[in-house]
């Protein structure tokens, strides 16, 4: 179905939602035009952006490391910032996975039931990018041009927490000028694992040298994810070998048009 | 201790602990080339076995649930399914004995032994021995161990570790283990070619005169069924037929965590095992025996129950899910870890994703607190379990314990408990946050062309094989408050 023709999905679209945007800490410190991309393409499609300032970070580092009790605060913060929003949209698989499947564990653990119910409540208004595209907004097309050769790395907690599927690829097959090659071996862990990369800086990087080489094996030009956190370990990996393949983020890619490539 | 005073798995027996922490020992195993492409092409065989023949079963998901539905049920009444199964294989004819850990496990099986008047036993494959260090408490008494099973006789003779829960020689190639039978295998043809072939007639020709002599079996269990007082034990290359069947003397040393309540409850296993473990439909040999039958296979039968820590990973209500265990491996099998490191790097009979969540509980978390840490949370374990222990979920659990447990016992935090307060602490307000975001743009200066080549310590673990990225000129934040001033929307 080229990107001109009717599409029959389309009248599930929605139009004009306002949508909160959690940008995440990695993005915000390291990958700010992960969140800038997020933004652009939510208000081409035609929604409104709002960014609560008083957000910091979902909390999973500390609380994949041990530190839960760490994390308590953060775990806080989201659901009070958050309270209020009708749908929040976060760029990362992990993250997402982490305020969904973590943070009202958090709170049990530590006897706060009421803030359990809050992190439910949010949770459940809580939104990967390819989700709420998909899922929320009802779109796959959205109007996107992105001329290269490009494979699609699947995170491991979009696969296999979130449970996205294939909704990233089929936003991606829509892209014009898309030339998208199939990652041989996708559904192996690239080897990040938060602290891990540090902690088993061995293994971590013996599963970095196998995902490189798929990757790699494709001939792609770009590298794609949902999750910053993969792409910079992805990425770090093929920078330091000047392998002449870079990582871009999903919403990068589909927020890029002709005149704003 | 724990709180209810059962105690974890002692040190000094058994081998449940590593000489070293994990990410240490994984050094010497990523760097063995061999063992890396053994493991590789093992675990890839399997794992698409695996798939292809779960893929067959229409409702492979309603019998994880039931699977993990009778597991978490029988564990929550473990002490009358325990005392059921006691006093039927007694009505049987059996004799039950009740070991709390590997010490007297040993205890009783070198004492059992010793009153038949046996030099040696066999023995079928069973890891909870392993576990325990049975082998060498009988050495110590004077009584020979023979492992019959093919790939425990090959690290048995070659006086090495059990490195995978189902192939425990996954780690050695044809021409060592035909060096090992050269050398180790008495009577063995000085001809011997290293084809598969070859080497499993002169292991059958080897094995074949220790069943036809034993007096005495030691096996382990895979299910024991309370309702009626029989036990199960699952296995491919018929070992297990012979060492149940021929000796007078069984001896089986089971984990308290493998009785299920009924006959009912076994066809939901028996459908789960095979197709998990090797990728089956069926194995080849699954044998039941209740007590003793007068006249027919062993006379005396000798079942003693197994706690070693099972009580210790019981009470903790997150942790005792590692306890629905059947010990397929499906989960090392697809764990990249695993795939890289074998399961020497993880120091216990117990290795890849079970043996992180279930080593640490049976020892107490500080003997194995290195464990919980190797993996990467891909979460592929927990999709492959058949029983649906989420492992992932499970590790972070432990790690929090570990966590818990040294910030009790140190009276100084450590660098990386300080590290994550403070970085929590920073979090905790946006204000705090953005002023720590201004305060790292100094590390721009590192960066040439957007990346870092070099960190100190201890990121330089990063940069040993990856860049880093440098700085941007400004956050996200800086770019929206310049867009939209203080303004949310």
């Amino acid at each position: 179905m080229d990107a001109g023709a009717a599409d029959p999905r389309d009248d599930r679209r929605r139009y004009g939602v306002r949508i909160a945007l959690f940008v995440t800490c990695l993005a915000d410190s390291l990958f700010p035009t992960v969140g800038q991309a997020t933004v652009r393409l939510l208000e081409r499609l035609g929604h409104e952006v709002v960014f609560p300032q008083a957000q910091t970070c979902c909390g999973q580092m500390h609380t994949n490391t041990g530190y839960l009790r760490d994390a308590l605060p953060l775990v806080r913060r989201y659901a009070d910032v958050f309270a209020d929003c009708e749908a929040v949209v976060v760029p990362s698989g992990s993250c997402a996975g982490s305020v969904r499947h973590q943070h009202a564990m958090i709170a049990r653990r530590f006897g706060d039931e009421a803030l359990a119910r809050r992190a439910e409540a949010v949770a459940a208004r809580t939104f990967e990018l390819s989700e709420l595209l998909v899922d929320v907004l009802g779109v796959e097309d959205v109007g996107a041009y992105y001329p290269h050769r490009v494979t699609y790395h699947p995170t491991c907690h979009s696969l296999r927490m979130l449970r996205v599927g294939d909704r990233p690829l089929r936003l991606l097959r829509r892209v014009a000028g898309i030339d998208l090659a199939e990652l041989p071996d996708a559904d192996v862990c690239c080897g990040f694992g938060g602290t891990f990369a540090i902690k088993n800086a061995g293994v971590s990087t013996a599963m970095l040298a196998d995902k490189m080489r798929c990757v790699l094996a494709t001939g792609a030009e770009v590298c794609t994810a949902g999750d910053s956190s993969c792409l910079m370990h992805i990425g770090g990996g093929l920078s330091r070998l000047n392998a002449g393949t870079t990582t871009v983020h999903l919403a990068e890619i589909l927020a890029a048009t002709q005149d704003s490539p | 201790m724990t709180f209810l005073g059962m105690p974890y798995a002692p040190r000094g027996v058994g081998h449940l602990r590593g000489a070293e922490p994990f990410p240490v020992a994984a050094r010497s195993a990523l760097a063995d080339t061999q063992l890396r492409r053994n493991l590789g092409n093992a675990t890839r065989t399997i794992r698409a076995k695996r798939a292809a023949v779960v893929a067959e079963l229409p409702d492979w998901e309603e019998l994880r649930a039931a699977g993990q539905a009778i597991k978490a049920h029988t564990l929550a009444h473990l002490d009358h399914y325990l005392t059921q199964l006691e006093s039927q294989v007694s009505a049987h004819g059996g004799t039950v004995h009740w070991a709390r850990d590997a010490n007297e496990a040993n205890r009783i099986v070198t004492g059992l032994v010793a009153e038949t008047g046996a030099a040696e036993v066999v023995k079928v494959k069973s890891i909870a021995t392993d576990e325990i260090g049975l082998n060498e408490a009988l050495a110590a008494a004077g009584i020979s161990a023979y492992e019959t099973d093919l790939a425990e006789l090959i690290v048995q003779l070659g006086h090495d570790r059990p490195s995978h829960i189902l192939v425990p020689a996954i780690h050695r190639n044809r021409a060592e283990i035909r060096e090992i039978f050269l050398r180790e295998m008495p009577g063995v043809d000085p001809g011997l070619a290293d084809t598969p072939a070859a080497l499993t007639e002169a292991a059958r020709l080897h094995l074949r005169r220790r069943f036809l002599s034993a007096r005495v079996g030691v096996s382990g269990a895979n299910f024991a069924i309370a309702e009626t007082g029989t036990l199960c034990v699952v296995e491919s290359e018929g070992n297990g037929r012979m060492c149940l069947t021929l000796p007078d003397t069984l001896i089986t040393v089971m984990g308290i965590e493998k009785v299920i309540p009924s006959w009912r409850d076994l066809e939901v296993f028996l459908q789960l095992l095979p197709r998990s473990s090797t990728g089956e439909r069926m194995n080849p040999y699954t044998s039941m025996w209740t007590g003793v039958t007068p006249g027919d296979g062993p006379q005396r039968f000798h079942l003693v129950l197994l706690d070693n820590g099972r009580t210790a990973a019981l009470a903790d209500p997150v942790g005792r899910q590692a306890l629905y265990c059947i010990r397929c491996s499906a989960c090392l099998n697809v764990c990249p870890v695993y795939e890289r490191t074998g399961g020497h790097a993880y120091g216990s009979v117990y290795p890849g994703p079970i043996g992180a969540v279930l080593s640490p509980q049976l020892t107490g978390v500080e003997d194995n607190a290195s464990l919980p840490y190797a993996s990467s949370l891909c979460g592929a374990c927990y999709d492959a379990c058949p029983v649906r222990i989420d492992i992932p979920s499970l590790l972070v659990h432990l790690r929090a314990r570990h966590v818990e447990e040294a910030a009790r016992s140190r009276r100084v935090p450590g660098a990386e408990a300080v590290t994550m307060a403070a970085a929590s602490w920073v979090m905790a307000r946006p204000g705090r946050y953005a002023a720590a975001q201004r305060a790292g743009r100094a590390g721009r200066v590192l960066g040439r062309g957007g990346r870092i080549r070099g960190l100190p310590p201890p990121l330089s673990a990063w940069t040993a094989a990856r860049d880093a990225p440098a700085p941007p000129a400004q956050t996200f934040r800086e770019w929206w408050r310049r867009e939209h001033g203080q303004r949310d929307t």
